[in-house]
């Protein structure tokens, strides 16, 4: 039983951590909530240069190598950071995309930009609150031509292309990659709770396309690409709901009420304590889901649903319980507790909420062999 | 990142397969035997006692003891590995957890090397069962509150007073029991520990029924029972010390809820016609069923983080500490969800009659003593808070008050 990172990945976390920290990610996320800037251009200019977008593209696509458990960890570390970054937009969504559907000129032409941070890639799937899930999907795609308004595209205000989900000829969902600096494209920057981290609408009207992946394989290829994408985003979610944790944690001990710190208080106490059993419980959880990830192995569908349900629900549970536990002083804009609030929020609902993936499991279940699942063991009293 | 054994684990696995395979009959997957080979049926214990001296024969009782103790002097990843594969087998189970995992690593941490000859081979053999005399009605979860007086008379201990929630007492050779010896310092000053014959006169033992119907544990009473002063651990006034040791052991031995998991209410789910078609089309059902599942695989694969750390050679992690505290408030909600699912008829016992051979229903019965035992739920969060998390221990207002001046409720 080896159910844990390499030496070599664990020490890259420790130097991911030193950096961030070093940086201050979390002051910078502070200040581009409180700016116009949808992200940090600096700090994503040095995260590029270390290699870390393309730690899990190939070498051969300009990449590091490392695989995807070197993304995981970096995840971690950038999710508990709460960098201001495009990273998961580029590295989930359309480097993933680009590795899972791409020919192999477009896996030239993309990934080794990606790589080097010096394009932004996103994913343009959602259309507004009157069409959740794809079935009410309207963009299209005619000759080639993509039409209609996706919103909100995360990194839509800064990314120079989008992995485009739209209708094709025979109205079945196809990918498409459009040139976000292209004629046919205007976008506009949206309010959404975490402004730390930017959103877009985009109106595409004729905007020039490319097809990735067969056509009508739409709603497949998004499929592996939201299983392969959960695992990562819920590594940071994991690392933001260790970060919540440790922040409560740090105001329970220096925080006196009543004559004494409000962390021996047991209402306190045990609070902390199960936001403690459910980030263990998601951390457990994430890595087998990157065990499955790295492997490609055919758990990865199951994996990846449970990896996503424990860590939204883990991070989200953290960070309410981190204001709660800072009382009157966590609500404030002064304090940072709503970052990891907002974050929350924008994570769990970033490849469709804990409901969606929670029936998607049970789904999945359904068609496994029941005996392979963990059930009665013992004996009762 | 593997789940594979190492090569001398591998080795190890394939010995304990081929006695298994060759002494025991393999669990039906997915079936209530664990229940039926419980402890209540008749014949239970002897064929346990049989089971543990033939483990200890071939040396898979106390895996990773020293041999000093009479144990195979291996390493705790072979324990686990043992445990995993006798797990699939239909083995007698419950008379040796405690004497085995925290009475006898207690006496032998404690005691002299002549009583650690003496003891540890038989308890490990399966020859001489123990039980843990530290519950009174007055100290449970506040255990040091316990009022058992031990009273010095020449070179003996004149004991009187009242145990609870003893298990197994009423087969058990003997126990280790914590009392107080001097009422007139602060509580945890005061104690002694020793251990003793259960046929010691003086002893009476009354078996407690449960909501469950059962009588697992016993109320046990002690009037002018005499102990050497050779049978005690540690030094006078030092019982609390010995104790954490118990304590310690106890939290590694309590392992996770018995009982219907999340197979057994999917399939449940699975195989049910509720007012407006099957159970498991139900989006609530589902999103229940979801939780569990998630629940069930997180602790699934904290086991195996910690498993990856004995198999280093290193000692578990804090995240070792939530299998209990999760498992069986999980056990509890299956139980009362698999009712709810059957309706009106949930309420219904008979085995034959039932679902899961009446699983949910008996789970619901005994769920609650779960959450209680080994650590209550509470007394779980007040460990991961102070232990892990490294919170402040509580403010106390029996701390530097001597026992005999604490104010005592009625209960």
């Amino acid at each position: 039983m080896n159910f844990d990172f390499s030496d070599e990945l664990k020490q890259l976390r420790e130097e991911a951590r030193r950096f961030l920290t070093e940086r201050n990610a979390l002051a910078q996320a502070r200040r581009v909530l409180e700016s116009d800037a949808g992200h940090d251009a600096a700090l994503w200019r040095e995260i590029a240069q270390m290699g870390w977008i393309g730690a899990a593209i190939p070498e051969a696509y300009g990449g590091a190598g490392l695989g995807h458990l070197g993304l995981c960890v970096l995840g971690e570390e950038l999710g508990g950071s709460l960098a201001p970054v495009p990273f998961s937009s580029s590295a989930y969504l359309a480097a993933e995309a680009i590795m899972l559907a791409g020919s192999a000129a477009q896996k030239e032409r993309y990934l080794p930009r990606l790589a080097q941070g010096e394009a932004i890639g996103t994913l343009a799937l959602a259309e507004g609150p009157r069409a959740p899930g794809l079935g009410r999907l309207a963009a299209a795609v005619a000759r080639e031509r993509l039409s209609g308004t996706k919103e909100p595209v995360p990194d839509g205000d800064v990314a120079d292309f989008a992995v485009a989900v739209a209708r094709g000829a025979d109205r079945r969902l196809g990918l498409f990659i459009v040139d976000l600096r292209a004629p046919g494209v205007a976008r506009e920057r949206i309010a959404t709770i975490d402004p730390s981290r930017g959103h877009a609408r985009l109106v595409f009207s004729d905007a020039a396309v490319e097809p990735l992946g067969a056509a009508g394989e739409g709603e497949h290829l998004i499929e592996r690409l939201f299983d392969r994408a959960a695992v990562l985003f819920a590594f940071e979610q994991l690392g933001g709901a260790q970060a919540a944790l440790d922040m409560a944690k740090g105001y329970a001990l220096e925080r006196y009420a009543f004559g004494r710190p409000i962390g021996s208080f047991q209402a306190i106490k045990h609070k902390l304590a199960d936001v403690y059993v459910a980030t263990e419980l998601a951390r457990s959880n994430a890595y087998y889901g990157a065990w499955a990830l790295s492997q490609n192995a055919p758990e990865l569908p199951l994996a990846a649903a449970t990896a996503r349900v424990a860590a939204g629900d883990a991070f989200y549970l953290a960070a309410k319980e981190n204001i709660q536990t800072h009382g009157g002083m966590g609500y404030t804009w002064a304090f940072d507790c709503h970052l990891y609030y907002r974050r929350a929020k924008l994570l769990a609902l970033a490849l469709g909420s804990t409901r969606v993936w929670k029936d998607r499991l049970i789904t999945r279940l359904e068609a496994r062999n029941i005996a392979t699942l963990d059930g009665a063991a013992g004996v009762a009293p | 990142m593997d789940f594979d054994d190492t090569p001398e684990e591998a080795a190890f696995r394939a010995r304990v397969k081929d006695f298994l395979a060759a002494n025991a009959e393999r669990r039906a997957p997915g079936s209530a035997e664990g229940y039926r080979t419980g402890q209540s049926a008749p014949g239970a214990l002897e064929r346990a006692k049989d089971w543990q001296a033939r483990k200890y024969a071939v040396g898979f009782a106390g895996i990773a003891w020293p041999k000093e103790w009479g144990g195979r002097g291996g390493s705790a990843i072979e324990q686990v590995i043992y445990n995993q594969e006798e797990a699939h087998y239909a083995v007698p189970r419950g008379f040796f957890e405690i004497g085995l995992g925290m009475c006898i690593p207690t006496l032998c941490t404690w005691g002299t090397a002549e009583q650690r000859r003496r003891f540890a081979p038989p308890a490990l053999e399966g020859k001489e069962i123990w039980c843990q005399l530290f519950s009174e009605p007055a100290g449970g979860s506040d255990l040091a509150g316990l009022r058992t007086r031990a009273e010095k008379s020449g070179e003996e201990w004149i004991i009187n007073g009242q145990k609870i929630w003893t298990s197994g007492a009423h087969y058990s050779d003997y126990g280790i029991l914590v009392a107080r010896s001097d009422p007139t310092v602060p509580k945890h000053k005061g104690l002694t520990f020793f251990f003793l014959a259960m046929d010691s006169p003086g002893i009476d033992i009354r078996p407690i029924k449960q909501i469950s119907g059962h009588s697992h544990f016993n109320e046990v009473f002690f009037t002018d029972v005499r102990i050497p002063d050779s049978q005690r651990l540690g030094a006078v006034g030092a019982g609390w010390q010995v104790a954490l040791t118990t304590l310690m052991n106890e939290r590694l031995a309590v392992g996770e809820a018995p009982g219907p998991n999340f197979r057994e209410v999917f399939e449940l789910a699975r195989g049910l016609e509720l007012e407006d078609g099957p159970a498991i089309r139900n989006a609530a059902v589902r999103d229940q069923l979801a939780q569990w599942y998630v629940k069930t695989q997180g602790l699934k694969y904290t086991k195996f983080r910690t498993m990856t750390r004995l198999s280093r050679g290193e000692t578990p992690g804090p995240e070792a500490s939530i299998g209990k505290l999760v498992s069986a408030s999980k056990l509890q909600e299956i139980a009362a969800f698999g009712m709810d699912l059957l309706e009106m008829a949930g309420i219904m016992t008979d085995p034959e009659a039932m679902p899961a051979q009446a699983l949910f229903q008996q789970a619901l019965l005994y769920s609650p003593a779960l959450r209680i035992a080994g650590g209550s739920d509470e007394i779980l969060r007040n460990i991961i808070a102070e232990r892990v998390l490294g919170l402040p221990a509580d403010l106390r207002a029996d701390k530097d008050v001597p026992f005999n001046r604490l104010p005592a409720g009625k209960r």
